[in-house]
């Protein structure tokens, strides 16, 4: 009898005994993945069955659509059982990762399903990024293919310890051993290339049910545990966190009255015991742990993976973001790092581009370099990469706008992975896992001058600005910019004028014309500004600075209020008729590539602060109106 | 040095604490979505153990169909003072001015007290994250979900468009006007659900247990007639000894006959059961994908 069923006359018997071996199991996350048409849903559907988690109206709902759009004649096909979305049922794929539930007699296994197609790559990462194990399904008549080696490599690149290869659909192949044999060899060779050490390989039947809770009679050959047996017994090492040193990062600040200072958070790694030394990064301070405080009373040890409130000895500063450490060994802080990421937007990386970076509790500004390369996930290969499209992966230099704690992913998904946020869209459109610190960040100071920033715009009698002026190329941006400053100088105010073209020729020479180098260009000419603006001048723009991003970039350099956005907006027509520098027409040739409105795009702005609409005013009353705006 | 292994109840325990205090820290004005049935009172329990000393810092809101069982009302009132939260109660204004009810208006019920009522409720005090008690073993869309759901300034939920969800990692990054639904209880399952409140003592509707309640049969459903207004059409509701395993609008949600008196005999039925928990509910029995459906047109 199946283990499963054995389980039913404990629970009619004896519900108490029951509920006290429930209690006590451990916990599995595992994802499945494969080709499509691997069977994965159905292995899926299998494990549920076998394991009594389908309820009978469930089946009745299932043998109805099953005979409606089922793919397995009469039978019923598990697939549906698990391809939730509409969308799903009607295209017979899996799009997103579905978590599924079951539990035996030793463990309670979460499952997600994870998509096979490229496409959905992200999906896939989604559900791999908690996960324990990961169960690679081949196809017995397919072999190892494109998809198993992408799976098997993403799989192992987030860090999943156990991995069990199961060639599937072994009755469609005569349930022969050479057949298994000759998979398991080809599998291993490449297993071993990128670093998967060890692996369990498993022959089974996911519609006939061989191998997966009971052995199958039709491979006396196999002698190994079913699937489910190694799924119940795979060494989880979930307490093996507990061994490295102490780290909490701080989730939350619980202060419910002044005589009450807690740091909630969940352990990332290790143990912690009131009277605990403890180093607070980044700052460095140091503390001892007075208490472990939950709702079910002061605790006297804590370990990874618990969520807590620790309550310290001293008033020391620590907020959300900071980490709470073992004092002797603490974890490094540093501003820049070598990672993998792994892209996961439509719009491609933008080299340069200042996203938002995730890391633990902390949402700091961070920008990516060109990638040093990108993988291949198919064939494990470096390419050569500018930017990085949506599902590829790459190893790039990623530098934030402030020191962070952190560790090398593979000792803590906690302090080692981050996702990068577009600060426009909101959308996720990164992950990515560090690999090493490249700047320490104790190297880099800040030297701290005598005279202010205040001092030198007080001496100028002027509040230093930033008047930028975006629009196409041919829009008018630079006459009108050159107005504007002849008009302030009349008013005796100190300024300094940053042409596109001009910087070009110098600061900017060796930058071209594609996004990552446009959003270079803007940053330099950003951080010119900034510096400008510290030494109290007014400073007038002139770039197309197609995108909103870098603008917004710009922005948050500044002082609040030092910013002022100026749209020069001339309808793309208006521009290309009058042509000045004859570059439309050359670009419309095909002469000039990258060229803002014909090949590259503009993004214009939604709330400028000043709107110049030179259809209707020539540059000399764009040039008034912009002076009466600023000064009253 | 000793080393301890956790449960699978301590590690989705923990789970959820972390997700609570996320939206917390994130979120500028979060609210929890309180139904007063068992997963909602488990939710509640983690709140007040995520942010304890303090009591949890956002309120309850109850999307109310004026329909719900008398002892839910009652129970309701207790827990939010219990938790030292406040309460808001919700009725869609348009849903009671025409009389909105179960018997008449078919699935117009559902669709303006709760669907309308609560993107009203959301809109009304300015929510941009609200937590939910769903899980993600209840139904095949639900299964598909990410535990923080993006919502557009229209609450529509696209599943085709779901932002990446890794690690402990959440991106509760939105524009004004767009929410967030959180899902706090996203991997725990009924028999999860039942064995933390059996293990942690936290009161639940006493619905839930078996007792002799006056019933009668509607569409194959056995309903109890827990006030007046049920229309008997010349029937005489029969006293039969039954419990709910889910609670919605008493005139929406299907009994069981049972003898269960104590949790233990709770657990051990709904082991040995072979219908799911949602089979008592009038809403999903449509067509395969009508939860999914009425996601996107944003009901919880």
């Amino acid at each position: 009898m199946n283990e499963i069923y054995k389980t039913d006359a404990l629970i009619a018997e004896d519900i108490d005994s029951y509920l006290e071996t429930h209690q006590h199991k451990t916990m599995l996350r595992f994802i499945t993945c494969g080709s499509v048409d691997d069977g994965k849903s159905t292995l899926i559907g299998r494990l549920l069955y076998d394991s009594k988690m389908i309820f009978e109206d469930q089946l009745a709902a299932l043998e109805n659509d099953s005979r409606r759009v089922g793919t397995q004649g009469e039978n019923i096909d598990f697939a549906l059982l698990v391809d939730g979305l509409a969308a799903e049922r009607e295209q017979g794929i899996t799009i997103d990762v579905a978590y599924r539930f079951f539990a035996t007699e030793k463990r309670k296994f979460i499952v997600a399903d994870t998509p096979g197609h490229e496409q959905y790559t992200r999906n896939m990462v989604t559900g791999a990024s908690t996960a324990d194990l990961a169960v690679i399904l081949i196809d017995a008549r397919k072999g190892v293919l494109t998809q198993t080696r992408r799976h098997s490599y993403l799989a192992h690149l987030l860090g999943l310890r156990h991995i069990v290869l199961t060639v599937n659909k072994m009755d469609l192949v005569g349930y022969d051993w050479a057949v298994f044999e000759q998979i398991v060899k080809d599998y291993r060779d490449f297993a071993e290339s990128i670093g998967i050490i060890d692996f369990a390989a498993i022959p089974i039947s996911g519609l006939a049910g061989d191998n997966i809770a009971a052995p199958s009679a039709n491979m006396d050959w196999y002698d190994g545990p079913t699937l489910l047996a190694h799924l119940e017994t795979v060494d989880l090492d979930q307490s093996a966190d507990q061994r490295k040193p102490f780290r909490l990062p701080v989730q939350w600040v619980n202060r419910p009255n002044l005589d009450f200072r807690g740091f909630s958070g969940t352990i990332a790694a290790g143990q912690v015991h009131p009277g605990d030394e403890v180093r607070v990064l980044p700052s460095g301070k140091t503390s001892t742990v007075a208490r472990i405080v939950t709702f079910d009373g002061d605790q006297d040890r804590a370990v990874a993976g618990q969520a807590v409130t620790l309550c310290l000895a001293d008033e020391i500063d620590c907020s959300r973001g900071q980490v709470i450490t073992a004092a002797r060994s603490p974890v490094e802080v540093a501003d820049q790092f070598e990672a993998t990421i792994i892209w996961m937007d439509e719009d491609n990386m933008v080299p340069g581009r200042a996203y938002w970076l995730k890391i633990g509790a902390q949402t700091v500004g961070a920008t990516v370099a060109q990638p040093k390369y990108q993988v291949n996930v198919n064939t494990m290969e470096h390419l050569a990469a500018k930017t990085l499209d949506l599902n590829a992966i790459g190893v790039a230099t990623v530098t934030t706008d402030r020191d962070i704690p952190f560790a090398p992913y593979e000792d803590s998904r906690d302090l080692g992975g981050f996702i990068l946020i577009d600060r426009l869209t909101n959308r996720t459109v990164g992950a990515g896992l560090i690999h090493f610190a490249l700047r320490r960040a104790q190297n880099i100071h800040w030297q701290a001058t005598d005279i202010s920033r205040d001092h030198h715009a007080a001496m100028k009698n002027q509040q230093p600005m930033v008047l930028w002026m975006t629009g196409l190329s041919g829009s008018g941006k630079s006459t009108i910019a050159n107005l504007v400053e002849k008009k302030l100088a009349r008013m005796n105010r100190h300024t300094f004028l940053l042409d596109g073209d001009n910087v070009r020729h110098g600061l900017n020479k060796d930058l071209g014309f594609t996004d990552a180098d446009r959003v270079e260009n803007i940053r330099r000419v950003g951080e010119v500004a900034k510096l400008m603006t510290d030494a109290g001048l007014i400073v007038i723009t002139a770039f197309i600075s197609p995108f909103r991003s870098e603008r917004e970039m710009v922005r948050a350099m500044m002082q609040p209020g030092e910013f002022v956005e100026i749209f020069i907006d001339t309808p793309l027509a208006e521009a290309e008729k009058r042509d000045v520098k004859g570059l439309y027409a050359k670009a419309r040739a095909g002469q000039l590539k990258n060229f803002t409105g014909i090949d590259s795009p503009y993004e214009p702005p939604e709330t400028p602060q000043i709107r110049i609409d030179t259809t209707r005013m020539n540059a000399e009353e764009a040039a008034d109106l912009i002076i009466s705006k600023l000064i009253p | 040095m000793t080393l301890y292994s956790l449960t699978h109840l301590q590690r989705l325990e923990a789970e959820a604490i972390h997700i609570l205090r996320e939206v917390v820290s994130e979120a500028a004005n979060p609210v929890m979505l309180y139904s007063v049935g068992k997963d909602s009172a488990v939710m509640l329990h983690l709140a007040r153990k995520a942010f304890y000393p303090s009591p949890p810092p956002f309120p309850l809101l109850h999307v109310d169909t004026t329909w719900k069982f008398r002892d839910m009302y009652a129970l309701r009132d207790r827990a939010a003072r219990k938790a030292g939260m406040q309460l808001i109660v919700y009725q869609n204004p348009e849903a009671v001015k025409r009389g909105i009810n179960p018997f008449d208006h078919g699935s117009m019920h559902t669709d303006m007290w709760k669907t309308e009522g609560l993107k009203q409720a959301l809109d009304l005090h300015g929510f941009d994250a609200a937590f939910g008690g769903a899980r993600r073993d209840e139904e095949k869309s639900r299964a598909k979900e990410r535990i923080f759901s993006f919502r557009t300034t229209n609450h529509r939920w696209d599943p085709k468009a779901q932002r990446p969800e890794l690690w402990r990692v959440f991106n509760a990054r939105k524009a004004k006007g767009e929410s967030m639904r959180v899902f706090p209880l996203s991997n725990w399952t009924e028999l999860d659900i039942w064995q933390y409140i059996h293990l942690e003592n936290i009161e639940i509707v006493p619905l839930y247990f078996a007792a002799e309640r006056p019933t009668v049969i509607r569409d194959g459903l056995l309903l109890m007639v827990d006030d007046e207004r049920f229309p008997l059409n010349g029937e005489t509701p029969v006293m039969r000894s039954v419990r709910f395993r889910t609670l919605g609008c008493y005139p929406l949600t299907g009994a069981v006959e049972s003898h269960a008196r104590t949790l233990p005999q709770i657990i051990q039925e709904m082991l040995l059961t072979t219908t799911s928990e949602r089979q008592g509910r009038a809403i999903d029995h449509d067509q395969s994908a009508s939860m999914e459906k009425k996601k996107q047109e944003g009901y919880f």
